[in-house]
């Protein structure tokens, strides 16, 4: 059961490789907008959490086809950023694109939580200490949300790694370049004796995230020991 | 010399203190009187509306000629009520914290001395939230002053503790006056301010009531 062929070991690959760039592009973006929506007050605050969540909300074959009109390569952004060589269109970057911004709002939302569950006094103290604003965040906010960081990246990996509507869309199914375990799941439920490998695939899935289940409940723990232990 | 002159609409009444001093100043007055909005004013957590605060000739803020030095480059050292001790850090790292922040080299005879001052030896390798409240307090007292200020602010530090922790720390507090630190002291405790103060400002309703020696709180 477990002979993986050839391409469906390419899948898992480029499975793992989306959802690590996704989530690790995707990371310091994450960080400062949920650092905003937490702490700042500005103009626009509404628009910008609600355009952040829309991916969760809305299709996501909407979302998968408004990133083919904007990155595609007669795309307002695509054509422009073809000229200096970046290409999204139906390659695995594209894919990765789609699942970081599928991921996005998973990914901000724990971060955004720990960062208002911070005593702000604690700042303070920092600030007191001769901490410049950007020290006080490198030194006390960000250590101190490090449970929401370990959380919203667990999510955010996991949707990138399961994304299929948004990215199917935007840059098609295309094995060894764009075809994800979805992707080929999805495939090969389409074809006669297609059962087999689809299985695999499924333990597969369940195994990968079961690891990153495991591993980001490991790093809370160690986290959380580091707060309150010895 | 520690100058102060600054107002602040607040909430509930209008902030209009003006006062200054040398040593240790206490500020002293009932709940709600503004005392530690002027601690906050001084040390730079809380902008005034308008006025001026100075320690000698270095301004640290003054509306009329628009300065107002942050926070982190006053070099005030503050000793909050609750410690705000970093809980993901060890006792020696946040008594290390000001030191790294300010880029200051190592002087080890200074923190030698501090620890030994706030008996913290046997501290170093614990994490905050495994300290009593009065352990807490000292090693704040100790964060503070390992960063070097200039002037040491302390905003009510036994408020929080009971009877026992309080007999406990005061001891360390009068050791302070040894430092020869200038210092705020905010309290409503007369037999605190007693032990620990030079001067006496006595505040009500936001404004000076008077100002004078520990004898007014008689």
């Amino acid at each position: 059961m477990f002979d993986l062929s050839p391409e469906e070991w390419t899948a898992i690959h480029l499975s793992l490789r989306i959802a690590v760039v996704a989530t690790a592009c995707s990371l310091p973006f994450g960080i400062a907008v949920a650092w905003l929506l937490a702490r700042k007050n500005f103009w626009g605050k509404g628009l910008l959490d609600g355009v952040i969540h829309l991916p969760l909300v809305l299709p996501p074959v909407v979302t998968g086809y408004l990133l083919l009109i904007a990155f595609g390569r007669k795309g307002f952004i695509g054509s422009w950023l073809a000229e200096i060589g970046i290409v999204f269109a139906f390659r695995w970057t594209g894919a990765a694109l789609a699942c970081a911004v599928m991921s996005f709002p998973l990914l901000v939302r724990p971060l955004r939580l720990s960062f208002e569950s911070i005593d702000r006094k604690l700042e303070d103290a920092a600030w007191t200490l001769g901490a410049s604003p950007l020290k006080v965040f490198l030194t006390v906010s960000l250590p101190l949300a490090v449970p929401g960081l370990i959380a919203g990246t667990l999510l955010g990996f996991a949707k990138a790694l399961g994304e299929f509507g948004a990215t199917i869309t935007f840059v098609s199914n295309i094995p060894g370049e764009t075809q994800t375990i979805s992707a080929a799941i999805y495939t090969l439920t389409q074809i006669p004796d297609g059962d087999a490998a689809a299985g695999r695939l499924v333990l597969v899935s369940i195994v990968i995230a079961l690891i990153a289940l495991v591993a980001s409940e490991w790093l809370s723990r160690r986290a959380g020991q580091r707060f309150h232990g010895e | 010399m520690l100058t102060v002159a600054v107002k602040r609409a607040l909430p509930n009444f209008a902030l209009d203190a003006t006062f200054s001093g040398a040593g240790t100043i206490a500020l002293f007055g009932p709940s709600g009187s503004g005392k530690t909005t002027v601690a906050n004013l001084i040390a730079g957590l809380v902008k005034p509306d308008s006025g001026r605060i100075a320690i000698d000739s270095d301004v640290l803020f003054d509306s009329a000629q628009r300065i107002d030095v942050p926070a982190h480059k006053r070099r005030i050292g503050y000793v909050f009520q609750e410690g705000r001790l970093f809980p993901h850090m060890s006792v020696a790292r946040n008594l290390d914290y000001g030191r790294r922040m300010n880029g200051l080299a190592r002087d080890d005879n200074d923190h030698a001395r501090i620890v030994a001052m706030l008996d913290l030896g046997n501290l170093l390798t614990r994490r905050p939230g495994k300290l009593s409240g009065g352990e807490r307090q000292r090693v704040a007292i100790g964060r503070a002053l390992l960063s070097k200020p200039r002037l040491l602010v302390l905003d009510e530090p036994l408020a929080s503790l009971d009877a026992a922790r309080k007999a406990e720390i005061l001891p360390y507090l009068e050791r302070l006056r040894a430092e020869k630190l200038p210092m705020i002291y905010v309290s409503h405790q007369p037999d605190e301010v007693r032990r620990v103060a030079d001067h006496v400002v006595r505040l009500d309703g936001g404004r000076v009531a008077a100002a004078g020696g520990v004898e007014l709180l008689s």
